[in-house]
């Protein structure tokens, strides 16, 4: 049945080798996977396993040594400015730290305003786009009036992810790379940000793919739950298959190291 | 009930801030731990859990200053000594502490051995390099460490391996306390589980006789700690043991906090997670009421005025609001009701 | 941008430093305005004048008399004319007629000339005394006893009919001229150098002419390397290998050993202060290219980077929005030192002979130069050359405080 939605976001055999000789790194080796439209995503894994190298592959920000990337059952072009800007209307990326996501000399306003310059919209009168600006706060319980001449960095971090969220509302792309998008905000913001992405999948149609390293997390947001271990998927599959009743070594080893309230948390298999 | 082995009464600490201004993370903070036990400090970031660590160890310097209130350790009294005099004497021996980015404290250039040697000359010049050799030797062995670390560089270890080393450091001198401030949270979750059960072994086997463990994830928490204390801007506003911190929270705090675990268990895709708007307040001018006020669900009109104590309801347990323990169990019920 | 200048102004060593440096910049900028004199007119006849207050003898004798009874002032004036050469004839007649040296003390002027006069006798002969030595003797004593006449001074003038001369005023010894009323008077308060000229004027006007060339060529240098670091560093690759393989190539020639080679092939007529200033900003970016590089390196891999990119962004737009504001405030600690290394360089260079022409302006090298070449380290005249070391001494220091300062702002490892 899962075959029969499309494909969004596809790869067949995508390698990144990072240096040569001596100090020659295979970050990601030969992955194979097909995201299908409208489907919750989870690449989990390790530090060092490679999921942020794959993940900018996806979203183009490095090349790939190795492979083809398709996008919506076709190859990805990707080889001017002006096809990778149409690409980045499509894919869009949310980032660990709020912190450092933003440029701390740009403010708010122009953060939004080139989304809806992305989106073609710069001719707009100011008033739309405030009208705009405004809705894409909203959408995430900010208010612009005082977010504007305002630098993102006076926001707490939660406001940050959360303006980052506003950003995806204003370019709603057809996928969204969310690398760890909770790791580095409160526990009790993180419940707010995954509701307002897994939103934003509803009303956009937008097929969010998480990259973590939170088992708990991918758990409880996806759909289908890709395991990487140094560079290649080990096990993947729908979330309850892959994680209630995982099949590799890797994957049972992550899941029984992870901290449980329910379970007893086995310390002897260390 | 064992001999108390920390016991801090109404302590108070204070930032002052470059601009002059006085900023009380640390505000009539009182707990005891008896022989045996730990305790586990739970909060958001910047609710003060890490100033905490560094005020019950007497460890002031600026910008953190003591203002009042008693650290009794082993029956010393603590407070107010000189913050040099503190590190000479109390800390290593009285009290050990494992900050975050302990992993980095070790000198790349240095054998761990040597390391070893310093620590333990600066309290015992006489200690020969056998005898050290032996007694590291000795400790890491019980603690499940290869004995090969000791002659190995910092940067020859793994990151895990390291903080390991530094923690079977830290109690070399035979401290009676240990506070770990998230000792794991930059390791992988197979590191993070091989520390917490050699956390777990430093206390069954008597290494240390009581432990502090200051983190945000609440999971891990639950599993190492006998109990669990909640702080939220600078104060304790919830104080239980382990099970029922996270299973029966009665301050609203600490109910939205233990609401929103997330662990890859069964039937955690059926549970809403709770989430709780706003961020804390700016200790630089608390509000004048419950700190919480701004951000509860249940806040009543005095909540915003007036702040109530710590009250104590028996079997150990302790929480801060103005609502009683049954009319908030009352509440949780009919919520967890209407949400199915 | 407020808060942080109010940072950078909490730091101790960054004040200290910029009210130096504005000290020193304020003094290039308001002298001129108070004496507008060219800095190289040749006022003095003669080479390195001592410091100090020249008062014009012609006007102070047409100028009003004020009679002043100071008890000192005679045996002040004796002490002052009557000069070493004297005092040691002195002591020798003095020896030679049998008196022990050590009752002698030459530099107590009034139990000297008591000693002279209990003793001296025209007549006496000393033993291996010739002619010559007793008409010194006796020309001496005349002279000492001129010294102690009370008369005053005589002005006569000719007559132009009898060409006699004729007395028109006596200026007693008592005499005194208030400075203020002599009209011309001038202060030298650094002397004058080897050619005659104001040294402090010079001095001035040196310091702004070395500000600028520091100046330009610190600017030319951070523009260059900025750029070539921006550019190697966003855009990497086989840009990077070539750029990395120039700079390379500059790191490992000395520049000054550069810097000689392309001043000696300008000919001198063609080194302008200017010329110099490019000379040296040409040859000094290696080390701010490098530096810039390193940065914008570990800078292009961070997420606001990637964030920018994501939103369509062009290479320019990333590297002056995304990239350049963040190693700003790291251009500015590199231009500092660049300055402060362009005016060094500019003395080296000068000194050694390579620098300006000497004709148009004056600069702190070549007042070095001039220095050296007329041995006035030799001789002593240390006004000649220690203020302009100081002057060199303290624009480095406080360009390298405020550099300092900075980077313990932006630096927060740095903080204390």
């Amino acid at each position: 049945m899962a075959d029969k939605r499309k494909s969004c976001l596809s790869g067949k055999g995508v390698t990144k080798v990072f240096g040569f000789g001596r100090t020659r790194t295979v970050a990601v080796n030969n992955v194979d996977f097909d995201f299908k439209e409208g489907e919750v995503i989870s690449i989990v894994g390790e530090s060092g396993s490679g999921k942020t190298t794959l993940a900018k592959m996806l979203l183009g920000l490095i090349s790939e040594t190795e492979g083809d990337i398709y996008f919506q059952g076709e190859k990805r072009d990707i080889s001017s400015h002006g096809k990778r800007k149409a690409y980045w209307q499509q894919i869009q990326a949310i980032f660990q730290d709020p912190f450092a996501s933003f440029n701390i000399f740009n403010k708010i306003d122009s953060v939004l305003l080139d989304c809806i310059n992305m989106r073609g919209g710069g001719r707009l009168p100011y008033e739309q786009k405030v009208e705009m600006m405004t809705e894409a706060c909203s959408f995430v319980n900010l208010k612009f009036e005082e977010l504007t001449n305002k630098y993102p960095f006076e926001l707490s971090g939660g406001q940050q992810q959360r303006l980052m969220i506003a950003r995806i509302f204003l370019l709603k792309p057809k996928i969204l790379l969310a690398d760890e998008p909770t790791s580095m905000i409160d526990a009790c913001s993180r419940a707010t940000i995954l509701d307002y992405l897994l939103q934003l999948r509803d009303e956009v149609g937008m097929t969010p793919i998480f990259i973590t390293h939170d088992i708990g997390l991918a758990y409880y947001v996806s759909d289908t739950v890709y395991i990487m271990e140094k560079g290649v998927f080990v096990e993947s599959g729908s979330a309850d298959e892959v994680i209630l009743h995982p099949k590799q070594p890797y994957t049972q080893r992550l899941i029984n190291d992870v901290p449980k309230i329910y379970e007893e948390w086995d310390l002897s298999t260390v | 009930m064992g001999k108390v082995m920390l016991d801090v009464r109404e302590l108070t600490t204070k930032y002052i801030t470059r601009f002059g201004e006085d900023v009380y993370a640390v505000d009539h903070v009182s707990l005891a731990i008896e022989e045996g036990r730990s305790l586990g400090v739970a909060g958001e970031s910047g609710c003060g859990k890490s100033t905490l660590a560094l005020s019950l160890m007497g460890y002031y310097f600026p910008p953190l200053y003591y203002t009042s209130g008693d650290i009794i350790i082993d029956d010393n009294n603590i407070s107010g000594m000189d913050p040099d005099e503190v590190r000479k004497s109390i800390l290593g021996r009285e009290i050990a502490y494992i900050p975050q980015a302990a992993l980095n404290a070790l000198n790349p250039t240095q054998k761990i051995i040597h390391f070893i040697e310093d620590v333990v000359r600066a309290h015992d010049p006489t200690a020969t390099k056998q005898e050290i050799y032996d007694m590291a030797k000795g400790l890491f062995e019980s603690l499940g460490l290869p004995a090969e670390v000791l002659q190995k560089y910092a940067v020859e270890l793994s990151g895990g391996m390291k903080q390991r080393t530094v923690i079977a450091i830290s109690v070399i001198l035979k401290p009676q306390v240990l506070i770990a401030d998230e000792p794991s949270s930059a390791l992988d979750v197979t590191s993070q589980k091989m520390v917490i059960k050699m956390l777990r072994n430093l206390m069954d086997n008597g290494y240390i006789k009581a432990m502090i463990f200051i983190t945000h994830e609440l999971p891990l928490l639950y599993n190492v700690t006998d109990d669990i204390m909640v702080m939220y801007a600078g104060q304790i506003v919830e104080k239980a043991g382990a099970h029922d911190a996270v299973f029966d929270p009665l301050h609203p705090y600490s109910k939205g906090l233990m609401g929103s675990i997330i662990v890859p268990e069964e039937g955690l895709r059926d549970v809403k997670l709770a989430a709780i708007p706003g961020v804390p307040p700016n200790l630089k001018n608390p509000p004048s009421g419950c700190r919480f006020a701004a951000r509860c669900k249940y806040v009543r009109p005095e909540c915003r005025v007036y702040s109530v104590p710590l009250r104590e309801i028996g079997n150990g347990r302790s929480y801060r609001c103005v609502i009683s323990e049954e009319e908030l169990r009352d509440i949780y019920a009919r919520e967890a009701q209407e949400n199915g | 941008m407020k808060h942080m200048l109010q940072q950078i102004f909490q730091s101790g060593k960054f004040v200290t430093g910029f009210v130096i440096f504005v000290a020193i910049v304020l003094g290039v900028i308001i002298y001129p305005l108070v004496i507008p004199d060219p800095p190289l007119k040749i006022i003095a006849q003669g080479t390195f004048f001592e410091p100090g207050i020249y008062v014009n003898v012609y006007d102070s004798i047409n100028t009003k008399y004020y009679t002043l009874n100071l008890d000192e002032a005679a045996e002040r004036r004796i002490a002052d004319r009557l000069g070493d050469e004297d005092r040691q004839a002195i002591q020798t007649w003095l020896v030679g007629n049998g008196m022990a040296e050590n009752e002698i003390d030459i530099t107590n002027t009034e139990q000297l000339l008591d000693q002279w006069f209990n003793n001296f006798d025209p007549t006496t002969r000393l033993p291996g005394m010739t002619n010559a030595d007793r008409n010194y003797y006796i020309r001496l004593n005349n002279n000492i006893q001129g010294l102690l006449r009370t008369e005053g001074a005589v002005i006569a003038e000719m007559n132009e009919e009898t060409a006699v001369l004729e007395e028109t005023a006596t200026v007693p010894q008592t005499a005194y001229v208030n400075i203020s009323q002599v009209p011309n008077v001038r202060i030298l308060p650094l002397g004058t150098d080897n050619f005659g000229r104001d040294v402090l004027t010079e001095l001035i006007r040196a310091t702004g002419v070395s500000l600028q060339i520091g100046l330009v060529a610190g600017a030319i240098a951070t523009l260059i390397g900025l750029v070539l670091g921006l550019v190697s560093g966003y855009i990497g690759g086989f840009v990077d290998d070539i750029i990395m393989f120039i700079t390379n190539l500059f790191t490992v020639i000395p520049s000054f050993v550069l810097l000689i080679l392309i001043s000696f092939s300008i000919s001198q007529e063609q080194r302008g202060a200017f010329t110099i200033a490019v000379v040296i900003g040409f040859t000094s970016w290696v080390w701010t290219a490098r530096a810039v590089r390193s940065q914008v390196i570990s800078l292009r891999n961070r997420d606001h980077v990637n964030l920018s990119k994501l939103s369509g962004h062009s290479i320019t737009h990333i590297i002056v929005r995304d990239i350049l504001p963040y190693i700003a405030s790291y251009v500015i600690m590199a231009l500092i030192l660049q300055i402060s290394s362009g005016i060094l360089a500019e003395a080296g260079l000068s000194i050694l002979g390579l620098g300006p022409k000497t004709t148009e302006v004056p600069t702190l090298g070549l007042m070095m130069n001039w220095a050296m070449i007329y041995q006035a380290h030799i001789l002593g005249k240390w006004w000649a050359y220690f203020p302009v070391i100081l002057t060199i001494a303290l624009i480095a220091f406080s360009m390298n405080l405020m550099n300092t300062g900075l980077d313990q702002v932006f630096n927060p490892a740095l903080r204390e």
